[in-house]
């Protein structure tokens, strides 16, 4: 409470500064604002700025080393009226308040644009250090290895990651084996075939399965496509009487990534040079042919950067999975068996109550690291391609 | 080549073989496209149609329609009505009452179910229904002693049973619905007592337990969500535009610069629990901030919609011609003040659209918040802000979660509802945006 009060009181102190900057800028000016090198209410801004920073940045140094007394809180308010007082013997009328003003406002820019660091930093931080914390109580080898995954919160819990992985990339490849066609001959179809009506239709429509959360995709997994596949196609077949397996979870993310294939893939075909459908076109071959053996080289290098990104959205895909691909950790090659995957034992793993001393949980950051490292790989490699790509037409 | 000319036809007005296989190969690629686009359409219509025809019954409740006499000597024995002392008939008291009041209505309207007890017509009553009753009379202590008309929720298979959910068939193997009762509900349907009405408990009520699925309402997640996407708003808008407009208007090229880039465009492709690692870890275990709370997940929240603003941002920044910045910067403005007062103004319908865009896409996410403990059962609305945002609250699309989570067939039907309202929300948002863009976006 203490802290919202000298807020309140710094806050009455800088609307004082305001004011007293611009009352004395026009006083040294002779009444004037023309004899000032910039305008007034830059000296008004230079004052709160100069006035507030420091004294913010004592309180904050206070309250993190939890060093806010009233002795603390004094200091505080004697270092903004002093900061108050120096700031207005600096005013002259050839003060250049402006540029004050705007290093303050660019300092404010360049901290803004580092949230997107400290948020890296962050990420990497802090499952480092528990994963640190992981190895210590369980063998490296033993994690990245074992093909059992057993955890047992008695103790005694067996770690293993590959039956997670095979999960999380079996499901992925399901997944990219629907979407990529179907999304890439949607794109042909609409950058080379359509025409302006039928895709002025057509594109948002496609569009809108991006928007959709995929909560929403979850729960059709668990409600609609889930019991098809098992009444229609595993149960006839022998194959499993599971409604969660990783061919449903596998499907409905491929519905996911339909638009994500297309629309990226759209933009891809869109930029190759229009020369070189011309040229293959005025040789006599069809439209197809154009496509196939012109068109898709061309862009080949865009598209696997699209497929990569595709994929790295799959692998970290957490409520389809959670929802349509059930929690058994199994290495199996039937698709219509329910397996999980990386992110599935994560929120299992982190929900609940949990003792983040015990390696059960602790394994969570793990495979987090795990998880982030492999999407990282993927997307740096994706991004460098398509870039390149650009390039390459620009 | 020279055995294919022989075959080749000698006008042009004739197809050849050769030629007819190419504009087949062509005929069959084209279907191909067209069957693609036909499979994405038919999946969005599937899943569209899957969630609505599961999801609208959640609008309509069964509600029963019963007198009840609020028997002074059950309720209040003292007789002065004093508050203090009618906080102590637990809903048990009042169970009883309505249980007598509905046995006495069925009476009354002359129906006779053979083998039906008095226990069976009393369980077609939701549990939360003493509750309804109490807090009534509670808020209006003089209605102790009077014959009062009320509407209270009926049990949730009665509701599954009017919805078309629960059958004969499936009353016989479920221990919680006798075929009594449900030729019960048929005959009170009949004379009025029973009827399915509009249900807006369902966006205004909390959560509910795992036997009364017919009280389980939206509302906490309802207002979890919108204190989140507040939160997110007030952060994230502004963090990001003035990230964007340092590394589109000021930043030099240098090794800074180029970390901040890699850094914005990896961000955005992150998968998404990785953001909730990191609240759990950073907000909760080492800020010691509330688990469950729309603060925590509004900071997640902000975090990952940051990137998508920063990218939209500066697409908008981009599109505004260098012409504005130099006339700004010839008449002596400093490059700040071109900025703010030039390129910021004719940027902002491009930021705003991007800016709903990224809320759009907080709301629906869910994974992050399930680690940040959002999927906490929540019964009680957080406070007013900004104390409220500390309190525990839900979120509309871990709600969803939640019940698909339970065992109870009704929460599906629930879930599905609640997903309808995520999507209307959706709808609501990106039609701003998309009329946003239609009316303010300039093309220079």
């Amino acid at each position: 409470m203490t802290a919202t009060w000298i807020l309140l009181i710094l806050l009455i102190i800088a609307a004082a500064s305001f004011f007293l900057g611009r009352a004395r800028a026009i006083a040294c000016a002779g009444g004037d604002s023309r004899a000032l090198h910039s305008l007034p209410g830059h000296y008004s801004w230079a004052t709160v700025l100069v006035t507030l920073l420091p004294a913010l940045l004592l309180l904050a140094l206070l309250e993190i080393s939890a060093a806010l007394t009233p002795a603390g809180t004094l200091a505080v308010v004697i270092l903004a009226l002093a900061a108050l007082a120096w700031s207005l013997r600096r005013i002259t009328p050839v003060f250049r308040a402006r540029a004050t003003v705007e290093r303050g406002v660019l300092a404010l820019l360049i901290l803004a644009a580092c949230v997107a660091i400290a948020t890296t930093a962050g990420i990497v931080l802090s499952m480092l250090f528990e994963t640190l914390n992981f190895f210590v109580q369980y063998d490296w080898r033993e994690f990245f290895l074992s093909a059992t995954w057993a955890p047992r919160f008695q103790g005694g819990s067996e770690l293993g990651f590959l039956p997670l992985l095979w999960g999380t990339l079996y499901i992925s490849l399901i997944a990219l084996i629907f979407a990529v066609p179907v999304g890439l001959f949607a794109a042909i179809y609409m950058a080379e075939y359509a025409g302006r009506r039928i895709r002025a239709v057509v594109k948002p429509g496609i569009e809108i399965l991006a928007g959709i959360p995929t909560i929403v995709y979850g729960l059709f997994a668990l409600i609609t496509v889930g019991p098809l596949l098992r009444d229609y196609f595993a149960q006839p077949l022998g194959l499993g009487a599971s409604g969660s397996s990783v061919m449903t979870a596998g499907l409905v993310m491929g519905i996911m990534l339909i638009p994500f294939v297309s629309s990226l893939s759209d933009d891809i075909i869109a930029q190759v040079p229009q020369s070189l459908r011309d040229g293959s076109l005025g040789l006599g071959a069809t439209r197809s042919e154009t496509i196939r053996q012109v068109i898709l080289p061309a862009a080949l290098p865009g598209i696997v950067g699209a497929v990569l990104l595709a994929a790295s959205r799959a692998i970290g895909e957490t409520m389809i999975v959670v929802l349509g691909a059930g929690a058994a950790a199994k290495l199996s090659l039937n698709p219509f068996e329910a397996m999980t995957t990386i992110t599935v034992k994560i929120v299992s793993q982190l929900t609940g109550d949990s003792d983040f001393a015990a390696p059960e949980t602790l394994v969570a950051f793990a495979l987090g690291l795990t998880l982030f490292a492999i999407t990282l790989c993927l997307n740096v490699l994706a991004l460098a391609i398509v870039r390149k790509y650009r390039e390459q037409y620009e | 080549m020279s055995d294919q000319a022989a075959a080749r036809p000698t006008s042009l007005l004739n197809r050849g073989d050769h030629t007819a296989r190419r504009h087949a190969a062509e005929a069959r690629f084209r279907a191909c496209g067209l069957g693609a686009i036909l499979i994405g359409l038919a999946a969005l219509a599937m899943l569209l149609t899957s969630v609505l025809g599961s999801g609208l019954g959640a609008f309509r409740q069964t509600y029963i329609h019963l007198p009840i006499h609020l028997d002074a000597a059950a309720l209040d024995k003292s007789g002065d009505r004093d508050p203090e002392v009618l906080k102590k008939v637990t809903t048990i008291g009042y169970r009883k009452v309505i249980d007598a009041a509905l046995v006495e209505a069925v009476a009354q309207a002359g129906i006779v179910i053979p083998g039906l007890t008095e226990d069976d017509s009393a369980g077609i009553i939701s549990r939360e229904a003493p509750a309804q009753v109490r807090d009534m009379a509670l808020s209006d202590p003089d209605l102790i002693g009077e014959t009062i008309q009320v509407r209270i929720l009926a049990d949730g298979r009665i509701d599954g049973y009017l919805k078309g959910r629960v059958s004969a068939e499936s009353a016989a193997r479920d221990s919680n619905v006798s075929l009594a009762q449900l030729q019960l509900a048929d005959a009170m349907v009949e004379r009025g007592l029973l009827s399915l009405d509009f249900n807006a408990a369902f966006l205004t009520a909390p959560d509910a337990s795992d036997q009364r699925p017919e009280a389980a309402g939206l509302g906490v997640a309802i207002l979890g969500s919108a204190y989140m996407m507040l939160i997110v708003l007030a952060l994230a808008l502004p963090i990001g535009v003035a990230a964007s407009i340092y590394l589109e208007e000021f930043a030099p090229k240098n090794r800074l610069t180029d970390l901040i880039e890699v850094n914005v465009a990896n961000l955005a492709a992150v998968p998404s629990i990785v953001f909730g690692i990191l609240g759990l870890a950073i907000f909760i275990n080492f800020a010691g901030l509330p688990q469950s709370a729309p603060v925590v997940g509004g900071l997640v929240l902000t975090l990952m919609t940051l990137p998508t603003i920063i990218i939209a941002t500066r697409a908008s920044l981009k599109a505004v011609p260098p012409s504005i910045r130099e006339a700004a910067l010839g008449l002596g403005a400093s490059r700040m003040q071109a900025v703010f007062h030039h390129v910021l103004p004719l940027a902002a319908p491009g930021i705003l659209t991007g800016a709903i865009l990224g809320l759009a896409q907080a709301l629906g996410e869910t994974a992050p918040l399930l680690l940040i403990g959002m999927v906490a059962f929540v019964r009680e609305y957080p406070g007013a802000p900004p104390e409220g945002f500390f309190d525990p609250a839900s979120a509309l699309p871990v709600q969803i979660f939640n019940w698909t989570q339970r065992a109870d067939p009704a929460f599906v039907e629930r879930a599905s509802g609640a997903i309808i309202v995520l999507l209307a929300f959706l709808l609501v948002m990106n039609a701003a945006a998309i009329l946003l863009r239609r009316r303010f976006e300039r093309r220079w």
